[in-house]
């Protein structure tokens, strides 16, 4: 059965995207309704994960567009930019502690999860899932 | 606080009072707990702030969340298990020499037998009106930066007075506080100890792009004080008036040596309790050590490494395992730094005051590097000042600091090809690599060979290198890789942590097995989930050999973000696309259709360096738009984003030109035709000359063909770029076929045994045989693969397909150019474009730009704002 990607944006879990529309091991970034830029991954294990887009020592929004992987016992993602790489379990940047700005090199960590779709699949908006299905399920 | 019950001994115990504790406190008592005379003394220290020792170097971390445990120095145990009494809030007020007592701030007196002072130094401050005013400020402790912190919350503009690496450190933590933030530095440049004119100039310009505001040259005359009492401006000496509602004074430091002076001992004429080189003051019991003494060489040291360092001496001294070799007759100054993330580095004589000193300099304010090596007389290494670059400096201060002639010309060591990883340089035995604790590269070495330490973490718990500021880690773990090499320990040689294996033996495993995906590779021949530098070499294996499109399935997860969007992404997220312009050879009507694209999408474009037109500023959602139309007028994708081939240049040959021999556009064009999309280790230029005068460069190429009157010459293995390498002559007088023949096998047996990341230049160098292996192989057929390798390349030239046309054809591959997911339709909103020279470029911070859209800037003619 196909699951919706559902992204806690602060306030209620909202559904960004079908499981479908991301390819194992990469990303897709997602507005929310707060105008923030959220990176959304899906593992090869078929994890979900949601840190901040905003790469920190580029300052451009694109951290959804890194390659995935591990480092370590660390699920790992590399920004597409200069290459730092991302713990994806609390955002921390495994390369470097702080960003040219002096600001900590750590990304902001989103609750996402998978629930379950009713099926046949709803379009274009699907129905809200049930939220007491843990992340992963 | 009773002190804790210390070990049995059978000495007579004396007293011993410490007075600080500080970095340099801490250290003396571990150095002291390592002696084996430890045990005949009982420790007090006498401490002014309210917790133990902390890290001050890394003070700047605080506003950055580290806590008070993270800071700290003293390991948790530590003073239990050493007996030693700290009395923290409790600083030593007076000392009785003759009754040999200290007495303290809560009225305690404090028998000795041998005292250590170490109380640090204390924040100068200039005397100008003013000073004292609230939102006056040092930075000097945790309590400095709780109040700079309060204090921030209410301000909007700081000033730091002082440009040396303190206030560029209190600078970078106000602004990360969200002040407007202003540097005043007296002297005409910043870090005047540590760097010279030039870096000081470079240094000045990177932190200026940084938001900071630096005034050099300039005096603080006076802070000016608003009724509430509280700084709000500051005059300075030129006159002018800055507005400050908050002030950090790092004007320097100056030795905290009261105590030692009303106690009637020598200080310094400037200050500084003068010390002997077992760091002994003029009283025998009585020793100073670090930022408060005046070392034997007549210098107080305001670093923490030579504080360190006297501390072991003075540890030593009092614990009986003192040696001539001990002691401290001065330290090694040198530093490297981050400074607001600019890199700045310098060591041994950074300025060259030696007698007959030369400078070998390299400067390049474009790319914000700045190098330069003072060289002695008899062509020994000095010192020298990195800024913006300090990759070198792990390797050149040791180098420095053992004096040596160098055996590499000193314009290699500062040219931006000079070091590679390894460094063309060796370093001598006795060469100290970790200052900070004193290790030669003979005890790295002696921790590799003798006491079997074959990894660097073990070697940097063993010998303690590595373990202070970090600066040589580089050069250490290439100490201990050429040692185990040397012995026979097999070095890592695999692509990752998740490969043992080399590029080489993954391409013939992925041939031999068959294999087609990612996954089954990582499971069947390597660990863990793969990352940036395996995925993308394995996809360019799989693409070569297992072919299909490099979005399909599982391969699309493993493409570098250029390969994935089929575009080169730039600096602010926005991409750029190349079309195809084989041999540079392009109709009016081409030209004409490319224009308009560029037009009606508000790019910015530009003549690349091979000869093809490079469109920028795209974002994700706009690229299948604008392939589109590229797509429609014949175009197809020009592989400017992947590891294959990009241009075969061309001159204009014998059709137009007078001196032409043969037809390069020509044959410029079936060449690229030929390997269009062809993916390698490495990127692969290639260029066709129609004559010796060689127009096209050639030789500058991975391959390379000049016309002859009697057929072409090959050259293979040239490259431009940073390490710039004229090509090899492979093969002279080809005929047409035969030349592309031997070109197709030449492409595939590089692929095939090539590093990741390898050019050809490299791998001809480094090929067992070198070029004559090479033509042997691909000319004679000496390893018997030339079937295999003509196959291989027929197979690509009859695969190919275009792949920005196979995006879109593909609704499901299609689906993914978008910005949002969740909004496909709405433009990324952080990627925005401000006019220049008619153009567009990406906004800066700070810059309000525009997104880029059609509507916004079509149109014949672009809106440019002036002023």
């Amino acid at each position: 059965m196909s699951r919706t990607v559902e992204l806690f944006d602060g306030t209620a879990w909202t559904p960004v995207c079908d499981q479908a529309d991301l390819v194992p091991g990469r990303g897709v970034a997602v507005l929310t309704a707060g105008g923030e830029q959220v990176a959304v991954f899906l593992d090869r294990a078929g994890g979900l994960h949601a840190l901040d887009n905003r790469d920190p020592f580029s300052g451009a929004y694109v951290i959804s567009r890194g390659i995935l992987g591990s480092r370590g016992d660390a699920p790992t993602v590399a920004s597409p930019m200069y290459k730092q790489v991302f713990d994806l379990r609390d955002g921390r940047c495994l390369d470097e502690e702080t960003a040219p700005d002096g600001t900590p090199a750590v990304l902001r960590v989103w609750p996402v999860r998978g629930t379950a779709a009713e099926a046949p699949r709803p379009a274009p908006r699907p129905a809200p899932a049930q939220p007491s299905q843990p992340a992963g399920a | 606080m009773t002190p804790m019950p210390r070990p049995q001994t059978s000495q007579p115990v004396k007293d011993l009072v410490v007075v600080g504790h500080g970095m340099v406190g801490q250290r003396f008592l571990e150095a002291l707990a390592e002696q084996p005379g430890a045990a005949g003394w009982r420790v007090t220290v006498l401490a002014e702030e309210p917790r133990p020792a902390y890290d001050r170097v890394h003070l700047t971390s605080w506003f950055s969340g580290a806590d008070e445990r993270e800071l700290s120095l003293t390991p948790p145990g530590f003073l239990a298990e050493h007996g030693i009494d700290l009395r923290l809030g409790d600083p030593a007020v007076a000392i009785d020499r003759a009754a040999r007592t200290v007495t303290t701030a809560s009225g305690r007196t404090v028998p000795y037998d041998a005292l250590v002072l170490a109380t640090g130094s204390y924040p100068f401050v200039p005397p100008v009106p003013g000073h004292d005013a609230a939102g006056c400020h040092v930075y000097r402790t945790i309590e400095d930066l709780e109040a700079i912190r309060a204090d921030a919350e209410r301000s909007r503009t700081g000033v730091v007075v002082g440009g040396g690496l303190l206030g560029l450190e209190a600078a970078g933590a106000l602004g990360a506080l969200g002040l407007e933030t202003h540097v005043v530095e007296f002297a005409p440049r910043l870090m005047a100890i540590q760097v010279d004119e030039g870096g000081g100039r470079l240094l000045k310009r990177k932190i200026e792009d940084l938001g900071v505001h630096v005034h050099t040259g300039a005096g603080t005359q006076a802070l000016l004080v608003g009724e509430d009492g509280r700084v709000r401006s500051m005059r300075l000496s030129d006159g002018r008036e800055l507005p400050a509602d908050l002030v950090v004074f790092s004007a320097g430091v100056r030795p905290r040596d009261q105590l030692a002076r009303e106690s009637g001992l020598p200080v310094g004429e400037r200050g500084g309790i003068v010390v002997d080189e077992r760091c002994r003051t003029a009283d025998p019991d009585v020793y100073a050590v670090g930022e408060c003494a005046l070392a034997a060489d007549g210098r107080v040291y305001g670093l923490v490494a030579p504080g360190y360092a006297m501390a072991e001496t003075a540890a030593r001294a009092l614990a009986g395992g003192y040696r001539d070799e001990h002691a401290f007759t001065g330290a090694d100054t040198s530093t490297k730094l981050k400074l607001l993330g600019v890199d700045v580095a310098s060591f041994g004589d950074a300025h060259g005051a030696a007698e007959g000193a030369l400078d070998v300099l390299y400067s390049d304010s474009r790319s914000g590097v700045y190098r330069k090596l003072v060289i002695g007389r008899s062509g020994q290494l000095l010192g020298g000042v990195l800024v913006g670059d300090t990759e070198s400096y792990g390797l050149l201060r040791p180098l420095a600091l053992a004096g040596r002639p160098l055996e590499t010309a000193p314009e290699q060591l500062v040219l931006p090809a000079g070091l590679g990883p390894a460094g063309p340089v060796a370093l001598p035995d006795d060469a100290v690599v970790c200052s900070c604790h004193n290790v030669s590269k003979g005890a790295i070495r002696a921790a590799v060979r003798d006491e079997g330490r074959h990894t660097v973490p073990e070697v940097k718990k063993c010998t303690k290198a590595g373990t202070g500021c970090g600066s040589c880690v580089k050069t250490l773990t290439t100490i201990v890789s050429e040692e185990l090499a040397a012995g026979g320990v097999s070095v890592a040689r695999g692509l990752c942590e998740h490969f043992e294996h080399t590029r080489a033996e993954l391409y013939e495993i992925v041939r031999v097995t068959g294999i087609t995906s990612f996954s089954a590779l990582v499971d069947g021949h390597g660990r863990g989930e793969g990352c940036d530098v395996c995925k993308p070499a394995v996809a360019s294996i799989l693409a070569g050999l297992a072919g299909g499109h490099i979005l399909d399935g599982e391969q699309a997860a493993l493409q570098d973000t250029n390969d994935h969007f089929l575009a080169n992404i730039q600096r602010n997220g926005s991409y750029s696309v190349v079309p195809r312009i084989p041999g540079g050879e392009i109709t009016p009507a081409g030209l004409i259709t490319i224009g308009e694209i560029a037009r009606d999408f508000g790019l910015y474009t530009k003549i690349t360096g091979g000869q093809r037109i490079d469109l920028f500023g795209a974002r994700v959602d706009q690229l299948p738009q604008i392939w589109r139309r590229l797509v429609d007028a014949g175009f197809e994708s020009g592989h400017a984003y992947g590891k294959s081939l990009r241009t075969v240049k061309s001159c204009v040959g014998e059709t137009w030109c007078r001196y032409g021999v043969q037809d390069s556009v020509g044959l410029a064009i079936e060449l690229e035709l030929r390997y269009r999309g062809l993916r390698s280790p490495h990127k692969l230029k290639s260029a066709v000359s129609g004559c010796a005068r060689e127009c096209a460069e050639a030789q500058g190429k991975d391959f390379g063909v000049i016309a002859t009157s009697s057929g072409w010459n090959l050259h293979i293995g040239g490259n431009g770029g940073t390490t710039p390498r004229h090509a090899d002559l492979l093969a002279a007088d080809l005929d047409r076929e035969t030349l592309i023949r031997t070109i197709d096998r030449f492409l595939m047996f590089y692929i095939r045994t090539a590093d990741r990341l390898e050019r050809t230049s490299s791998w001809l160098e480094r090929i067992e045989g070198g070029l004559d292996h090479v033509r042997a192989v691909v000319m004679d057929d000496s390893l018997g693969i030339c079937a295999e390798l003509d196959a291989l390349m027929e197979r690509h030239v009859g695969a190919y397909q275009d792949e920005w046309a196979a995006v879109l054809d593909d609704p499901a591959l299609l689906r993914r150019f978008a910005s949002f997911v969740n909004a496909p339709g709405t433009p990324d909103p952080a990627v925005t474009f401000v006019p220049e020279r008619g153009q567009v470029r990406p906004a800066r911070p700070g810059e309000d730009g525009r997104p880029l859209t059609p509507a916004l800037v079509a149109g014949p003619r672009l809106e440019v704002r002036t002023a």
